[in-house]
């Protein structure tokens, strides 16, 4: 199972963290310190994973983003890696080619992205064509309900003239 | 309109957050954004909830305090569109957590969301529900997540599934409800559902033995079946992960015939010939097909045994461990960690592989070979395996080093074929990483070093030579300070030198200048310099001509800050000056240590669990395993009959050797041979391992806090420097001390809730009833008052007491009201105890009890284990 995601980037700021096990707010801000201390300061050539706290955190770096999902010590690491890299390619294909300030502005799309793929710990959708359908199918609801407002906003506007 | 939140957008604030030069400009943003949101919460304002929210979110991600946006998301959950609660949602999930209270207020929106009608508002729901819901939550929707399992649209069967993970987890009573949906789950074509259903019957199978036993005999063909296709299918560009059509479903598949085939020979059966295509036809030069191998090999080698298979594995598992990527590599010691029970042999072949793992410059690797080699040491390969690790000890990592000597000696205690050959290569790592060792490896050390007669003046020389070059290893500096204390002569006098060994002169100012630089090395903390002290006592009496230089040295401690010290100075000084006749006798050297007992301590959970005498002798095999008799019998005539502190040679002597200053939690009553021999061999042993008491000090605190002898001021003294390092455990003790002296003793507190009293013990001629009290406010700690009863018809005399605990209770045993136990019941013999529970409320209390008495002078023992405790306690 998976315990929380984050997404750090290189200067250790935090752009993405989702926790899927119960983390008190004090935990989860210590949590992120010591990884991203622990994570950033790893080299380039080194084996993707880290043992911390009987836990096992696998993490890719993209550009300058790191990526990390912290595991089961007997989950599998091969495939959290490849976790990782599917929801990169999704994000990749939802902004076309995706770049951190992408993940800055339109931060609860990242969120939203994830939620589709994981849940629960667990793995929830392995098909990106799927993951985007739905995801497009959310938004065309935002934009029913944006224009249902302002030609709301327009009735009652001219009604009050 | 509020002034303040009419102004900024998202973005706006994102860019003015990032144009920040400095953190102080950040916080300032951040401070007035925060204002402007807490202004529009508190007029209610709707319109720009959700984008306040977002803001929230983006502040909490950046580390601030945001807990007053928790409402906020609650009110957009329970707006009716769909925008609103789809931010409302996020911010549930990001701002709080399954423990806090405003978790429960959401609970109803959620059981109407889950039965929307627009479909993405139910998914919204599961979202939610399936990543913080709490135990009480997951009882209250668990029927509507049930019913999604059928829901028509797949999307939904696949959150509702996952959501069904979280929920038995929570609440693993409902996992049976969850079988017969979830099996159905399992013949579904959409890879959705289908790879959540695997999941959740995989967490089924795990909860429940029965939900294991119905997808084992239902299911398993079908899995088997779903596997095949899935390896053998075409092409499909939207499950295709190189070249692979859906590894995830790969993994989760092989990972629930993993637990369906563990211990069923005929479902294990079944799975072989997909598992050996699969570990035969992956492709290995992607992530994907690696991280297939390797889940592939993890069922292979689970399942129940078929030789075939097994070879195959180890083969790819070989494959692995030569590959250049390290993450490969470090899945291959993984995995080959989990091979070595099923095939130790062929993990054998690979050892010097993983051996130049251990060196490699990537800590995770390092930290995974290391414990596999750790596991392939046996005898026939210990020395090799040994020098290897000690030769890298030298130019490992320091933050590496740890853990490496922490592996080294235990591999050289567990397998060492004769002791010089331990002492040597313990002596290499004290001298090479003295300062990484933990306190438990020099203490065993000095017990096998005492054990092994023939070899102590080789191991003082050796001790001697290693010191004049490492020196600044703590551990290393103590061991030989010890050592020279004790077989000083040997040093000098070159007693008991062996072939292989190189001469050596030592003269009697050498040895004493090596306890003086320990002595007064900065470094050296409170245990080194008071054992370099006792050294030095012991080495004056074995060479009288050094007296003068050794007083002088000891002099220069009378006036030292620290208390223990400044004790030791006195004393020692008085006893080189006035006591010249008694000091030989008082500093012999230490009887030899227990092996046995040492060892059954440090692997002791429950001392006693069997009885000293019968303990296994491990690791050295010419090590006699000595009965720990004497040393309780040397406990007992130092003790026996609670003398006055420091008014006989024996109390003194545990004074001298004493060296516990650990502040430790002083909690056996020596007045008592309270705990058995083991205590008193560590007593012995002067280690300063904390849960051991430094005896005669301790007497002053049972007899004053029993207020039942006269306490003389010298005794007030006393106590009050001891109340320097009591500390929490004997609770207020040392101030009742003082107040003890002048006044009669406080009355009892006022006991907490009662206990029922219980027969701990019965025989035919004795029974021991306790019965309990607690002070309120302090539920970890017991008092228990003992009565004993004689059934016989003759009195019992020198009856004595003694109790052991495992290591997470703590014993406190107070002086018997008295040692003659009455014949038939004609009166009793009480005794107080009071236990500390640090596991209260999760274990239970446990006691080893053995009375001894002399009945018609003829010594009786009675021994027995209580464990009728009540749970509460």
């Amino acid at each position: 199972m998976i315990h929380f995601v984050l997404l750090i980037s290189r200067q250790g700021k935090v752009r993405l963290t989702k926790w899927y096990s119960p983390y008190s707010q004090k935990e989860r801000s210590k949590v992120i310190r010591e990884l991203s201390s622990e994570i950033l300061s790893r080299g380039p050539k080194l084996c993707n994973f880290v043992e911390w706290r009987g836990f096992k955190v696998v993490y890719k770096r993209y550009a300058s983003l790191y990526f990390c999902i912290c595991n089961d010590q007997d989950d599998n690491e091969l495939e959290t890696l490849s976790i990782i890299h599917h929801y990169v390619e999704t994000l990749d294909r939802y902004f076309g080619s995706v770049c951190e300030l992408d993940l800055i502005f339109n931060f609860h799309k990242a969120y939203f992205i994830l939620d589709e793929i994981l849940l629960a710990g667990e793995m929830q959708e392995t098909s990106k064509r799927t993951t985007l359908r739905l995801i497009a199918a959310q938004e065309e609801l935002l934009e029913a309900a944006k224009e249902e407002a302002s030609s709301l906003s327009s009735i009652i506007a001219q009604a009050t003239k | 309109m509020n002034p303040f939140s009419s102004g900024t957008r998202l973005r706006d604030m994102i860019r003015a957050i990032r144009a920040s030069k400095t953190a102080a400009e950040e916080r300032a943003v951040v401070r007035k954004e925060c204002a402007a949101i807490r202004a529009a919460i508190n007029e209610n304002d709707q319109d720009y909830r959700h984008r306040n929210l977002a803001k929230l979110m983006f502040i909490h991600m950046l580390g601030y305090p945001t807990h007053f946006g928790q409402m906020e998301c609650l009110k957009l959950i329970a707006s009716p569109g769909f925008p609103e609660k789809r931010i409302g949602y996020l911010g549930l999930m990001l701002l709080l957590d399954e423990r806090q209270e405003v978790l429960m207020l959401v609970t109803n929106s959620l059981k109407q969301d889950l039965n929307h009608t627009n479909q993405y508002i139910v998914g919204l729901a599961l979202c939610a529900l399936g990543n913080i819901c709490s135990a009480e939550m997951a009882r209250d929707l668990a029927p509507e997540v049930e019913r999604l399992l059928q829901f028509r649209d797949p999307n939904i069967r696949k959150k509702a599934a996952l959501c069904s993970i979280r929920i038995i987890k929570k609440v693993p009573d409902l996992a049976e409800n969850f079988i017969n949906s979830a099996t159905a789950l399992l013949r579904e074509k959409h890879h959705g559902v289908l790879i959540t259903g695997v999941q959740l019957c995989t967490d089924l199978c795990k909860i429940s033995p029965e939900a294991l036993e119905h997808v084992r005999k239902k299911c398993t063909d079908v899995l088997v079946r779903t596997l095949r296709d899935l390896a053998n299918s075409p092409y499909s560009p939207e499950y295709d992960i190189a070249g692979i059509t859906d590894p995830f479903l790969h993994i989760r598949l092989l990972k629930l015939l993993r637990v369906l085939g563990e211990g069923d020979a005929d479902a294990s059966d079944s799975m072989n010939d997909i598992l050996a295509q699969v570990a035969t036809k992956t492709e290995s030069n992607k992530v994907a097909g690696n991280a297939i191998l390797y889940e592939c090999v993890q069922t292979i080698m689970s399942i129940e045994d078929n030789g075939g298979l097994r070879v195959l594995a180890i083969n790819s598992l070989g494959r692995f461990l030569s590959n250049r990527d390290n993450n490969i590599r470090y899945v291959a010691l993984n995995m080959l960690m989990k091979a070595v029970t099923a095939d130790g042999q062929a993990v054998q072949r690979h050892r010097a592989t993983i051996l130049e793992c251990v060196k490699d410059s990537d800590a995770s690797i390092r930290k995974r070979a290391l414990e596999l080699v750790y596991v392939l040491v046996n005898e026939t390969n210990v020395k090799p395996l040994a020098k290897e690790l000690i030769d890298y000890l030298e130019v490992s990592e320091n933050d590496f080093r740890g853990d490496l000597t922490a592996k080294i000696c235990s591999i050289v205690s567990k397998f060492s074929p004769e002791k010089i050959w331990y002492i040597d290569q313990m002596l290499k790592v004290l001298s090479e990483a003295g300062n990484y060792v933990k306190d438990e490896v020099w203490h065993a050390l000095i017990v096998v070093i005492t054990n092994a007669t023939e070899l102590h003046g080789y191991t003082v020389r050796a001790l001697y030579r290693a010191f004049q070059t490492s020196a600044e290893q703590e551990s290393l500096v103590r061991v030989t300070v010890w050592c020279i204390g004790e077989y000083g002569d040997l040093l000098v006098n070159n007693v008991g030198m062996l072939d292989i060994e190189d001469p050596i002169t030592v003269t009697e100012s050498d040895a004493v200048d090596v306890l003086e630089i320990a002595i007064k090395r900065h470094e050296s903390d409170l245990t080194t310099k008071a054992m370099a002290l006792v050294a030095l006592l012991k080495f004056s009496s074995r060479f009288p001509s050094c007296s003068e230089r050794i007083k002088e040295i000891i002099v220069q401690f009378k006036g030292n800050l620290m208390l223990e010290l400044q004790q030791r100075a006195i004393e020692f000084n008085s006893i080189l000056a006035k006591h010249q006749n008694i000091r030989s006798t008082l500093v012999e050297r230490m009887p030899v240590l227990d092996e046995a007992t040492f060892i059954g301590r440090k692997a002791g959970s429950l001392p006693g669990a069997a009885s000293t005498t019968t303990m296994p002798s491990v690791g050295i095999p010419n090590g006699e395993a000595k009965p720990a008799a004497p040393l309780i019998d040397l406990l007992d005539l130092s003790s026996d009959d609670a003398p006055a502190p420091s008014s006989s040679g024996g109390d003194l002597l545990h004074d001298l050797l004493g060296v516990d200053l650990s502040p430790a939690p002083q909690q056996s009553g020596a007045g008592q041979p309270s705990k058995s021999g083991t205590d008193v061999l560590l007593d012995l042993l002067s280690v300063g391992s904390p849960a051991q008491s430094s005896s005669s000090t301790v007497d002053i605190l049972s007899s004053n806090t029993n207020g039942k002898s006269p306490v003389s001021p010298l005794d007030d003294i006393s106590s009050l420097s001891l109340s320097s390092r009591a500390n929490s455990n004997a609770g207020a003790a040392p101030m009742m001390d003082l107040l003890d002296g002048f006044g009669p003793s406080p009355s009892k507190e006022n006991n907490g809730p009662v206990y029922p009293s219980i027969t701990a013990y019965e025989s035919s001629s004795l029974r021991l009833t306790f019965s309990f009290s607690k002070q309120p406010g302090n539920p970890e700690t017991t008092n228990i008052q003992a009565t004993f009863t004689n059934l016989s018809s003759t009195v019992y005399t020198d009856f004595v007491f003694q109790a052991a605990v495992p290591k997470f209770l703590q014993l406190h045993l107070d002086p018997a009201s008295s040692n003659t136990l009455p014949a038939a019941g004609n009166g009793s013999v009480t005794q107080s105890l009071k236990v500390t529970n640090s596991q209260h409320g999760k274990k239970n209390l446990v006691m080893r009890i053995r009375i001894a008495y002399k009945l018609n002078g003829k010594d009786t023992l009675e021994e027995g284990q209580i464990n009728n405790f009540p749970r509460e306690l």
